[in-house]
Order: C-alpha cells, then sequence, then structure tokens
C-alpha cells in the first residue's frame, strides 16, 4: 500500500498520466460492450473502454500485462494491453464463451462454450485450439487449481461440476451439485473448492484430495424471500480468513468463515450482486452489481460497504490488477 | 437437503470416468401425447401458429435430460404422438401405456385430459401442458397430474396485479364467443376482484365482419364508453383480438390475449439464462419457443431433475420427489420453481409482453404471500378444494 501511494503522488506531483501506475479495477458492462477501468485510490471511473460484443468474464494474465475478455456475442476471447489499454489480438474460442480460466502456465486457457456443451482449451501464444471436451447443457464457471492440476468447469443445466484433468484434457470426475452452479473458486493451497449455485441457493465445499464433497453451505438473509438467495460469485481472502458470496437478487455479501463455513454477516450492495474481487492487499472488495448497473466497495476490516462507483449497463465480471 | 443424504446422493452419482459416455444402466422412456382441436378460422390468420407447438419442447428437454444422463448413465427417449382426433389421441395413450411407458406430457384439452387421468391408473404419472381450464386446479384434480402450464386465472392475475400497479384499474373487457375464451374471462373478473379494478364494461364480441377491411371502422363504436383507463381482450385462439389495439373509441392501451399480454413463455424473455434456452431451442426447431413448449420442456427436465438425484425413473419415486423439499426446476424465470402440493400445478413467474418486447414480470413486489409470492398467481391453496397430496 506504502508504494502504492508513493507511486500515485509521484506520479501526481510530476504530472504523469501513464495508465499502468494508476491502481485500478476492471469492469465488463454486459450490455454496454464497454469495460469500465475504476481507479482504487479515488475510487472512480478514469476511463471507458470500447470493446467486443456483450464481455462478460474477464481475467489477468499471469504476469498481469495483459486482460483477456469473453466477448460473448462475437464469439471470440480479446486480449487488452493493460500498458496501453488497446485490444491488440483475438483468441478463438468457440462459441458463446462466458466464462474462462487460465493455467498458471499463463498458456492454456480455459474456455466454457455456453451454447455448445463443450470447453474448449486454447494456446493463447499459438492461438491453437488444444481440445474440445464434451461437458453438460450451459457450461458456465470455469476454475483451474492454483497447482495446475484440475480445471472444473460447472454445467448449469445439467447442474455437475466437471473435473478435467489438465495433462490428459479428459474429464476425471463428475460431481452433482445443487441447481445451476454458477462459479467454482479454489483456496489457495489448492485442497478446498468452493462452488456456488445459484437456483440451488448453496455452496458447495469440496475436498479436492478426496474430490468429495464435505460441506454444503445456504444463506437465509434476513427480510429477502428465500427464493431470491441466488449464490453466484465467490472471492476467497488468501490468510483463509473469508470467503465472500454475491447473492445475486437477494441484493446482500455473504461473510462466510473459510474455515468453519458459517455465515458471520450479510452486506447490503446493488442490485443483482453478480462478481467480486479483492485489491491488491486485500483490504477492499469490489462487488459488481448488474442491475442496479454500479459497482460497490467492501472494506474487508470493517466489513461495511463504504461506496458504490457508477459504472456501465449491466456490469458483469470486475478484476483488479495487483501489480499497478 | 441435509448434508449427510446429499454426500450420499453425490457418491452414489459421481463416478470415475475416462470418458463422459457411459454404458447406460438406467432407461426413462416418457410419452408425448398431442391434440390440438381445430380452432376454426380466424379472422387474423396473418401469422399462424406453429402446428409442432409443445413437441418441439418435449424434445429439446430430452436433449437436455440426455446430456446429464450421458453422465450418470441414464438414457431417456421420446415417444411422440401428435394425434387428429380425441380418439386417436387416447388410442396412443392406451398403446404408450402397453407398450411399458408410465411417465407422459400431454397437450390437448381439459376433458381429453381427465379421460386420459381417469384410465391411467396407479403406476402412472401424467403432466399437463396443454390445458390452462382452472376447474382442473380447483375440483377436478387428479392424484397423478401435474401441471406445468400456467392456469387462466394465473395469468390474468399477474395482468390485475400489473393493472394495480399501473393505477388503471378501469377497464373495458371484450369477450369472444369460445368456452376459452369464457375460460379467460372468467379468470380476468376473478382477477379484477382480487386486485381491485373495476370493468366498467363487459361486452361480449358478437360481429362476424371481416375486420381486415373493417376494423377502424367497427372497433371505435364497439368501444364507446364515458371512460376507462384499458381495453381487456379475451381472445385465446386470435380471432378478431389483433385488431382491437389503436382502434379504440379512446386512445387507450390494449391488454389480455393481445396486446400486452401475460404468458407462459414468450421469445423476448432473455434473463436469468433464458437466451441460451432460446437459442437452444431455435436451433432445434427453426422457430421461436412458445409457452407450450416451455411447458412441455418444464415437464421432461422437471423429471429429469428427479431422475438426476434419485436414479430411479419410478413414477411415485419421482412424484414423491417434485413434491418434497428437495426438488427445485431451475427454469429460466428468475426463481427456483416448484409444484403446489394441493393440485399439482407449478408455481412460476408470469411474463407480460408485446410481441416485441418485456413489458415487466409478475408476481410484483407488494403483492404478499406469508409462504411464497408465487402463490399471489392463481387459486391459493384455501381457494381450491383439492388435496392431492392429502
Amino acid at each position: 500500500m506504502k508504494t502504492l501511494f508513493k507511486q500515485t503522488a509521484l506520479a501526481a506531483m510530476i504530472g504523469l498520466s501513464t495508465p499502468a501506475l494508476a491502481s485500478v479495477a476492471y469492469v465488463s458492462n454486459e450490455k454496454d460492450n464497454t469495460l469500465s477501468v475504476i481507479d482504487t485510490e479515488t475510487q472512480e471511473v478514469i476511463e471507458t473502454i470500447s470493446v467486443g460484443q456483450r464481455p462478460r468474464g474477464i481475467l489477468l494474465s499471469k504476469d498481469f500485462t495483459k486482460l483477456y475478455i469473453c466477448a460473448s456475442d462475437d464469439d471470440t476471447v480479446q486480449v487488452l494491453d493493460l500498458a496501453t489499454r488497446k485490444i491488440v489480438d483475438t483468441l478463438p474460442s468457440g462459441e458463446d464463451p462466458e466464462q474462462f480460466a487460465l493455467h498458471p502456465n499463463n498458456k492454456h486457457l480455459y474456455i466454457a462454450n455456453e451454447d455448445d456443451a463443450i470447453v474448449t482449451v486454447v494456446d493463447v501464444d499459438t492461438k491453437d485450439v488444444l481440445a474440445q471436451i464434451d461437458v453438460g447443457i450451459e457450461p458456465e464457471g470455469m476454475a483451474v487449481s492454483p497447482d495446475g492440476k484440475w480445471a472444473v468447469n460447472t454445467s448449469e443445466t445439467t447442474s455437475m461440476l466437471h473435473w478435467i484433468n489438465t495433462e490428459t484434457f479428459e474429464i476425471e470426475k463428475n460431481i452433482v451439485v445443487g441447481q445451476r452452479p454458477r462459479h467454482v473458486e479454489f483456496s489457495k493451497d489448492s485442497k478446498i473448492a468452493w462452488a456456488s449455485a445459484e437456483i440451488g441457493g448453496t455452496v458447495h465445499i469440496i475436498d479436492v484430495d478426496n474430490l468429495e464433497q464435505i460441506h454444503e453451505m445456504s444463506f437465509k438473509v434476513p427480510g429477502v424471500n428465500q427464493d431470491r438467495v441466488q449464490p453466484v460469485g465467490i472471492e476467497l481472502t488468501s490468510n483463509g480468513k473469508y470467503a465472500f458470496v454475491a447473492l445475486g437478487p437477494s441484493n446482500h455479501v455473504a461473510v462466510v468463515d473459510a474455515q468453519t463455513y458459517e455465515v458471520l454477516d450479510y452486506l447490503l450492495v446493488g442490485a443483482r450482486v453478480w462478481q467480486l474481487d479483492l485489491d491488491k492487499d486485500e483490504k477492499h472488495l469490489y462487488t459488481t452489481n448488474g442491475v442496479s448497473g454500479d459497482v460497490s466497495v467492501i472494506d474487508v476490516e470493517d466489513l461495511k460497504v463504504i461506496k458504490s462507483i457508477k459504472v456501465g449497463r449491466y456490469p458483469w465480471g470486475v478484476v483488479i490488477d495487483p501489480t499497478s | 437437503m441435509s448434508f449427510l443424504s446429499r454426500t450420499a446422493a453425490t457418491s452414489l452419482v459421481t463416478l470415475a470416468l475416462t470418458s463422459p459416455i457411459k454404458a447406460e444402466s438406467l432407461d426413462v422412456q416418457i410419452g408425448y401425447l398431442q391434440w390440438v382441436p381445430d380452432q376454426g378460422p380466424v379472422l387474423s390468420n396473418v401469422i399462424p401458429e406453429p402446428e409442432d407447438a409443445g413437441l418441439r419442447g418435449a424434445e429439446l428437454a430430452i436433449n437436455d435430460n440426455s446430456t446429464t444422463g450421458k453422465f450418470l448413465g441414464q438414457a431417456y427417449s421420446l415417444r411422440s404422438e401428435v394425434a387428429d382426433s380425441e380418439e386417436a389421441a387416447i388410442a396412443a395413450f392406451d398403446a404408450m401405456r402397453e407398450s411399458g411407458i408410465e411417465l407422459f406430457v400431454v397437450n390437448a384439452p381439459a376433458q381429453t385430459l381427465k379421460t386420459i387421468t381417469g384410465k391411467s391408473g396407479d403406476n402412472t404419472l401424467v403432466f399437463n401442458a396443454g390445458a390452462k381450464d382452472d376447474a382442473l386446479r380447483t375440483g377436478q384434480c387428479h392424484v397423478n397430474l401435474l401441471h406445468t402450464i400456467p392456469s387462466y386465472s394465473m395469468l390474468t392475475d399477474a395482468l390485475g396485479q400489473w393493472l394495480n400497479k399501473r393505477r388503471w384499474d378501469e377497464v373495458f373487457l371484450i369477450t369472444g364467443p369460445t368456452e376459452a375464451d369464457k375460460g379467460w374471462a372468467d379468470a380476468f373478473r376473478r382477477s379484477a376482484k382480487r386486485f381491485g379494478l373495476e370493468i366498467v364494461e363487459d361486452k361480449p364480441w358478437t360481429f362476424d365482419a371481416d375486420l381486415r377491411r373493417t376494423a377502424s371502422k367497427e372497433l371505435p363504436l364497439f368501444t364507446q364508453a364515458s371512460d376507462y383507463d384499458a381495453v381487456v381482450v379475451a381472445d385465446v385462439r386470435g380471432d378478431f383480438g389483433e385488431y382491437v389495439p389503436f382502434n379504440t373509441w379512446l386512445p387507450r392501451p390494449v391488454v389480455g390475449t393481445q396486446g400486452m399480454s401475460p404468458v407462459t413463455w414468450h421469445r423476448v424473455v432473455e434473463s436469468w439464462g433464458a437466451a441460451q434456452l432460446q437459442n437452444r431451442f431455435r436451433e432445434l426447431a427453426g422457430r421461436d419457443m412458445n409457452g407450450e413448449d416451455y411447458a412441455a420442456w418444464a415437464a421432461i427436465r422437471s423429471m429429469g431433475t428427479a431422475v438426476t438425484d434419485l436414479n430411479s425413473a419410478h413414477p411415485t419415486d419421482i412424484r414423491n420427489f417434485l413434491f418434497s423439499d428437495k426438488f427445485q426446476l431451475a427454469a429460466f424465470k428468475g426463481r427456483k420453481l416448484t409444484f403446489r402440493d394441493w393440485n399439482g400445478q407449478l408455481r412460476q413467474p408470469i411474463p407480460l409482453v408485446h410481441p416485441r418486447g418485456l413489458v415487466a414480470r409478475a408476481p410484483f413486489e407488494g403483492f404478499l404471500h406469508p409462504n411464497t409470492e408465487m402463490d399471489t398467481l392463481g387459486f391459493d391453496r384455501p381457494e381450491s378444494e383439492c388435496r392431492i397430496n392429502g
């Protein structure tokens, strides 16, 4: 944080406007075909970048030089150069890419093709399609374990987690979870996977060594009809203390004790909260709120919502560049 | 579901596979019967209704179920019959029953449906994906009959809530001559009472002129009244209703079976992942998905959801599961859908649409219900005599 302050202060002092120096969050706006760039110091939108049609999933390359964007209605993955904030390339993605995940090798991109019931694996350097793997109906969530061993895909209508061996590109196990699984998040040590089920209203905790479910969580937001409690995005703090679960149209984020799986609190954010990301020092959590068209900022230490930032229409994904 | 039983279920159905395809161990056969009586000649026949409405939804659901099934060793197949008479529909039911099919989706008038359920016996489960008659939900229930198509009153309650919310509470009602029109209009009159609407004029449609030439002359006169906020049309088969909008005496919106309509499903529904369902359907059928398609799809997906969990296709097991806490259908309407335990009706939000856009989705905030807001649509438990689960 201190270096960050110094950098920003320095930049301000000598009047630099190099984008790479500002600490930024990128937000994909599904119905505006844009990315909003938020300065995490001032918590204001500093730039809006035009991208392909219906941008949803976004992620950073492992060296933090590029941002990959699923342009769902263009059937492509776009590559944004972070230094210039320009689209510099596109990757073959298969039809209707929604979410994706990058292997720690920084090469293999796993893309869920929602309309085709397949997962496409693309080499981002050579642009070769390495594999297309048959999964269930409406593949949605994608995650690769930090140790690189597993790629997990969730199929919404089939209600399964498909565990793909990243060496053979074959499915080794299918785990049935609650209805409409949306998102998978691994613990930093790759030992635990968290999977949300939107219609089931549940989060499933999977022991990765045994590929068995060890716990199932549900949520009760006071004053909110139970069928509006729809878990989607999940974010874990790296110290293993908290899990944050975006609860969709209930407009709340659940704060979960990541060790006991107990819900500690529900925080009111914008309407239809979708995805979330922590900033570099994990002091602030950013959430995209699709219906209200804004991003909420949560103070992680106080567990309080401190700000909402207006972005484009239907913000979907958010990632924060930790190097900036 | 408790943690323990979920774990047991999970370990039962998780398989270590090198390929997702496994030799099938469970065969799930579903019968689809369709008999839609000829609607007679209609004036507004410019855009015809698809003749395979319902059937293609059933086919899509079989595909959806099969994709899940291939990971679990469950195979689904559909036997379908689009009959040209009631006798043919019933004969097809008998033949399918004979061949061992126990799970059915029926898209047919209430009378045909009642004959079929009357013959069905214990080991059968029938889903109504066509008949919207309220009587099937309020008195003439059958223990093995479930409904995935909404009733007329669910549709008109959605409209009634919306009119109330807009404070357009004085309406001019026009009712066509068919039994279906009367069923729809009766349901609307009940909705009007529930949601504080006043029917300032309640006129039957008696004209037999060809409105394509004379709508602009006939309808302004027909809709003369001192004032109203909206015109409500009950014209289920689409005879004259398409000519009402823009031809009313007063400059007022037209709602009901035409104009802005409460529907089961429509191509303009795209939220909550519905765009994917719409795309899949269009790819399969080469046309847009409608309400009958959706009802047939929801019926077969309900069965598929049960089979996934149970690894059994026994009708009694499926029925018990569908009425248990474990069942919830993810059906692209933004809520998890469940069955009403008193009459077997699938609870569901109702979209209000015009031909090219979504206007709103009922139930609306502010219409409260102690159990679920979705039960503000249609006959609630105390209003129905049915108790199919005791």
